[in-house]
């Protein structure tokens, strides 16, 4: 009796792709569930179920094996996005940009800030970025991690920038958040207040708003709330 | 419980389709009386969530002569799941979906055998998907219909004319619901669109500003994401909100509920905190049982041709009467996730900066000042200064080991191309094949295992 299993692996391995296909008519063997079924076989479906026969990389898997290399991780759109936002990011000297989790995880990073005029000259202010796989259809997450004296900025870190949140475009990227945030301690505003007492006094003393910007960025109590140096 | 299946009518509709001719069947089909049988033996489908379409895809597949289904759902029973995901009943509450479902399906219609995964998509192997010949998906979440669209797409290769390879080509059956909506697209990778290649379809999500959340809230909405997103985070240092925690929805509802009062805006109750904080739709049966009908029908269409599938997308509004319409959805040819992007062979032995050089005067390319990554590694970064640091050293390797030593892979490269004087940033895909590396496609399997 041929076996017609050996005769199928045979026929099909030095085909060219093209041929992979049986030709109509043939008869030949194919096992599902661990029985050998013997019949004419149903080329309709076959034709159709292209990926039936599964065709192995052996050159990866050998490579893969001998190295000893984890599954192939899968790079969302997300990602490459944000890798080409980053490729090109173009700050200036007064921020720094930082990767906790080293140079193969960038969504994850930290913008440090040190704004050069206005209230808030001479402080450092960082933020947290954690940018999603849906990336740039969801805005990066942002946070402050310095506790700030700012209208815009509550004490738990929640930033009122009108781009992280209702104003965001997918057109927009990185560069232009981490402006966004450098723009908020230039001109800071009483119109969009997270910290409605530092808002109210800017709007009506702005000389004391400068005096509690400096207390605080040098450590001390505004009111109740105590700041930690920052400057 | 009476099986269904023994029944010799059972299956007189689906043979109808499967065994004789017609005028608008799809090419290359044959019709056959042992067609339904074949497709049963042969078929694997995986079926991706096992809730309001999950549920309805089981038994529409089952039902349709489908024999071999997996189903995949990390979540557990919950009592508003039951007004439409039938195959639960209340002593289910907290038992794994997939688990239960696939038992249920078993025992009501004989010969078919769904094996259920009760865990994550992201936790199997990209190869447990390679077994199937038809995924079909029941998500809830854009972020999980981008994985298995990325992780599908990953498995199309193409020719050196950028031609699909069509033994590469894993179609995927995409249902989603929302109320009286709902949308069914059959995603054939490289002919058709894939899921990225209209993402920019979806509005953008409704977020309220902070500062209107923070001072001058209106509407209940408002006060819920309040308590939501800021007081939470006041009164819980360090601890994340947990949407799944009924405390602590619990605790959001009566925040809200104070600050509602506070400034005289009603409206706001449980299931609309449930609603706006876990961005909940109501879901209802009639929408999901319309949808995986359309799917589970675009499926058996794939498999055997038994009639032309459909072109691609089709979406349902039952808001006010009924209304379908289908669209035929133009893939992007620069899609990252599905385009074939641009063919580059390479010697062994350039290395990385030669291979930067060489994408500046490649004359489909002409990048200049790039930056390459590679399967989630960043080969070199341009900028930012700390990141081209840590890459420089990478420069003089060559771009063969960098890349794990295989004969073709893809790599993504950013930088400035410039096309009629104008200076353009752009991201690009490139399909890279090493000279004189022997091909991986030499050998095949036909059986399991040998």
């Amino acid at each position: 009796m041929i076996d017609q299993t050996s005769l199928l692996a045979a026929s099909l391995s030095l085909s060219p792709p093209i041929a992979r296909f049986p030709k109509r008519g043939a008869v030949f063997t194919f096992v599902v569930g661990g029985h050998h079924i013997n019949r004419r076989p149903p080329v309709a479906v076959l034709r159709r179920l292209y990926s039936l026969f599964k065709i192995k990389d052996q050159k990866r898997e050998d490579a893969a094996n001998s190295s000893g290399r984890a599954p192939v991780k899968k790079q969302s759109a997300g990602e490459l996005r944000l890798h080409k936002d980053i490729s090109e990011l173009n700050l200036p000297k007064s921020t720094v940009i930082s990767f906790p989790n080293g140079k193969d995880d960038l969504m994850n990073f930290e913008i440090s800030i040190r704004p050069d005029e206005g209230y808030y000259q001479g402080g450092t202010f960082v933020f947290t970025f954690q940018v999603s796989p849906s990336y740039p259809h969801e805005p990066p997450k942002v946070k402050c991690k310095t506790k700030v004296y700012h209208p815009n900025i509550d004490l738990e870190g929640n930033v009122c920038l009108n781009i992280l949140r209702e104003d965001w475009k997918p057109v927009l990227n990185i560069n232009t958040v981490i402006y966004g945030l450098i723009l908020l301690f230039m001109q800071p505003n009483d119109e969009d207040p997270l910290n409605h007492d530092a808002a109210a006094v800017l709007r009506d003393n702005p000389r004391l708003f400068e005096t509690n910007v400096r207390r605080a960025m040098a450590g001390g109590y505004v009111g109740q709330i105590y700041f930690p140096r920052c400057i | 419980m009476a099986d269904v299946s023994s029944d010799p009518g059972r299956w007189r509709d689906v043979d109808k389709l499967l065994a004789r001719p017609g005028n608008i069947v799809g090419q290359d089909f044959e019709p056959s009386p042992t067609l339904r049988e074949d497709i049963g033996e042969i078929a694997r489908v995986l079926v991706v969530g096992a809730g309001g379409l999950g549920c309805e895809l089981l038994k529409d597949l089952a039902l349709s002569g489908f024999k071999n289904i997996d189903v995949i759902d990390m979540d557990t029973i919950e009592v508003s799941n039951l007004n439409r995901q039938f195959l639960f009943r209340l002593q289910d509450v907290g038992k794994s979906k997939a688990e239960v479902a696939a038992e249920r399906v078993m025992k009501r219609i004989s010969g078919v055998n769904i094996t259920p995964h009760f865990c994550r998509i992201e936790d199997k192997d990209i190869d447990f998907y390679n077994d199937f010949n038809i995924i079909v998906l029941g998500l809830d979440s854009i972020d999980a219909r981008s994985y298995i669209n990325s992780v599908a797409c990953g498995f199309l290769e193409y020719d050196t004319d950028d031609k699909p390879l069509p033994e590469t080509i894993k179609p995927i059956v995409d249902g989603g619901t929302e109320g009286f909506k709902g949308h069914a697209r059959v995603i054939l990778p490289g002919r058709t669109p894939c899921f990225e290649c209209n993402i920019w379809l979806f509005p953008p999500q409704v977020k309220f500003p902070l500062c209107t959340l923070a001072e001058t809230p209106r509407t209940a909405a408002h006060c819920i994401e309040y308590a939501h997103l800021i007081k939470w985070g006041e009164v819980h240092h360090g601890k994340d909100f947990d949407a799944d925690d009924p405390e602590h929805m619990q605790w959001v509802y009566a925040q809200a509920l104070k600050r509602a009062e506070l400034f005289g805006i009603t409206g706001v109750t449980y299931s609309l905190t449930q609603g706006v904080v876990k961005n909940i739709i109501p879901a209802i049966a009639s929408t999901n049982a319309i949808i995986s009908a359309a799917c589970a029908l675009e499926a058996l269409k794939i498999v055997s041709g038994c009639s032309k599938t459909l072109c691609n997308y089709f979406t349902y509004n039952g808001t006010e009467g009924t209304h379908i319409k289908v669209t035929d959805f133009v893939r992007d040819t620069d899609c990252l996730v599905c385009g074939p992007g641009t063919l580059v062979e390479l010697d062994t032995s350039i290395t990385l900066l030669q291979f930067i050089r060489l994408l500046g005067e490649h004359p489909n390319i002409r990048l200049s000042k790039a930056s390459v990554t590679c399967r989630g590694k960043n080969l070199y970064m341009q900028s930012p200064p700390v990141l081209e640091e840590m890459t420089r050293s990478n420069l003089q390797l060559p771009l063969f080991d960098l890349m794990g030593k295989v004969a073709k892979d893809v790599i993504h490269v950013s930088g400035t191309s410039e096309k009629n004087d104008k200076k353009t940033s752009c991201l690009r895909k490139l399909r890279v094949v090493f000279k004189g590396v022997a091909d991986g496609i030499t050998s095949m399997d036909t059986t399991d295992g040998s």
